[in-house]
């Protein structure tokens, strides 16, 4: 049973246990795993909306006259192509091309950049962060998390829900953009981003912790007629997941890169100014991937699990990264990394689950797609 | 939900239910709220036998594997094949249609280890849970 005395509290602890959240220990936070039930929460996401308290994540403030010529040296994306306005997720890495985070960085201006990190990583973030600012005496690097609530409100009517509280036009909001300075539930100087963690249209809003509680009322009021629900830890992993969106720690470590990864499309090897873990990926390019994240569906009847080991034909190839059931797709299926030469569609498969080796199949991802 | 009173209880959040010299095996209320939406069963083979507390049936919930322990050792006469289709029905009616085995019991005096209602109502209200 989890000690709760012990654990950090978002700014929304209280919306938790007002709305009746199953509490546990989430990398020492006290957050819920779920409110309803998971099914029936992840349900409500894929067809109305779901508000999520996810408070506990990470933000950091980039600014200054090299805050450009230090992020380009921090990620392996080019954000030079960046415009005002805009959000790029990409990934800080080591030298040796594993990665040190996943991460979304939202340009405001050529010399002002707004990052949201991993709850989990944040202190690791920041130190790492700041490490790499020592060669650019004009960026200064803030981290704010502390004095910075986040909710997530996802799904086809976040839209409607959320234009019942503010003003911005959100229909002229693109996906992967933010305005901020922007009054939300009468809260001023709020951040709205169209982004988020589930594969659904959705948002991500940034205020004060002060105002979260209200905040968190007010969604849930404004978004009563569509059949608005809190929704857990629980729902979170298993919508994240179905759209094929990596967790760090799971499809991404200090030890995999965002090639082996997937994610390739969010990479430039070649980006012109050099950046950290540039030349392991090169070589990475160069000589082939040594593992490579694949899509699994089950034959036999059985549920893969994080960790659990993939074999072909009694040999053991690789293991599984995120494994469940999927409420959208009804089966069981899972990311698994496995030798590049293994990694094809329709390739059979086999995940030791309890020392019995059950069949299974490499699919194309990602496994859910939202209808445009 | 009330605990019924001809069930005996674990520690571990099983039932028997006794009817001469076989037993129907499942999850009490208690359990099925703490695991969760439940999604999937592994039942025993029919035939298998068991000590009291093995490890008799497995139930995953969505995010969690969970082992279900023998009340009473027994040899297994019958399983729930409704569970494969459906294992909801252990979340909605532990004590009734989520049944998971019937067994036909090698040692009777196992049951006098076990937990008479008013003893797992005490139980299982002190266990508590986080709401």
């Amino acid at each position: 049973m989890d000690n709760l005395d012990n654990l950090k509290k978002t700014p929304n602890y209280d919306m938790h246990v007002k709305y009746g959240g199953k509490i546990v220990d989430f990398g020492g936070w006290a957050l819920s795993v779920q409110f309803s039930g998971i099914l029936e929460e992840h349900k409500t996401v894929r067809e109305k909306v779901g508000l999520f308290d996810v408070s506990h994540m990470g933000e950091v403030t980039v600014v200054g006259e090299q805050a450009l010529p230090f992020l380009q040296k921090l990620v392996s994306r080019d954000l030079s192509t960046m415009v005002d306005g805009q959000i790029y997720y990409t990934h800080m890495l080591y030298p040796n091309g594993g990665t040190v985070d996943d991460l979304m960085v939202t340009r405001y201006g050529p010399n002002d950049y707004y990052l949201v990190i991993n709850a989990s990583n944040t202190a690791k973030d920041v130190e790492w962060m700041q490490k790499v600012a020592k060669e650019f005496p004009k960026v200064k690097v803030t981290d704010i998390s502390a004095d910075t609530a986040e909710l997530a409100l996802q799904g086809p009517k976040a839209e409607p829900t959320l234009q019942k509280l503010t003003r911005v036009d959100l229909s002229k909001l693109k996906y992967y953009h933010a305005v901020r300075g922007v009054e939300v539930a009468g809260i001023p100087n709020c951040i709205i981003s169209r982004t988020g963690y589930t594969g659904e249209d959705g948002f991500e809003i940034f205020t004060d912790p002060r105002n979260a509680n209200k905040l968190w009322e007010a969604i849930m009021d404004a978004g009563r007629e569509f059949g608005i629900k809190p929704i857990g830890l629980g729902a979170r992993d298993t919508l994240r997941f179905e759209a094929s969106m990596p967790l760090y720690g799971q499809e991404l470590d200090e030890n995999t890169s965002p090639l082996e990864a997937g994610l390739g499309r969010f990479v430039d090897v070649d980006k012109p100014t050099p950046f950290i873990g540039q030349e392991a990926l090169k070589k990475q390019v160069a000589e082939g991937l040594p593992k490579k994240l694949v899509g699994f569906e089950m034959i036999d009847r059985g549920i893969p699990r994080h960790n659990y080991r993939v074999a072909k034909n009694g040999k053991e190839i690789g293991y599984v990264t995120t494994g469940s059931y999927s409420p959208t797709l009804d089966k069981n299926i899972g990311n698994a990394f496995v030798p590049p030469s293994e990694a094809k569609v329709g390739n059979e498969i086999e995940i030791i689950v309890r020392d019995k080796p059950l069949k299974a199949r490499i699919i194309k991802t990602p496994f859910y797609k939202r209808k445009k | 939900m009330a605990y019924p009173k001809e069930f005996k209880y674990t520690k571990t959040h099983e039932y028997i239910k006794v009817d001469g010299k076989e037993g129907v095996v499942g999850l009490t209320n208690y359990a099925q709220h703490e695991l969760g939406d439940i999604v999937f069963v592994e039942l025993p083979p029919v035939g298998k036998e068991f000590k009291q507390n093995d490890v008799f049936a497995v139930v995953e919930s969505v995010k969690a594997v969970s082992d279900c322990y023998a009340p009473a050792g027994g040899k297994v006469i019958k399983v729930n094949e409704k569970l494969v289709e459906d294992p909801s029905l252990v979340n909605k009616d532990p004590h009734g249609e989520g049944w998971i085995m019937v067994i036909e019991l090698t040692n009777p005096k196992d049951l006098d280890n076990l937990m008479d209602v008013a003893a797992y109502e005490k139980f299982e209200s002190e266990a508590g849970s986080h709401h």
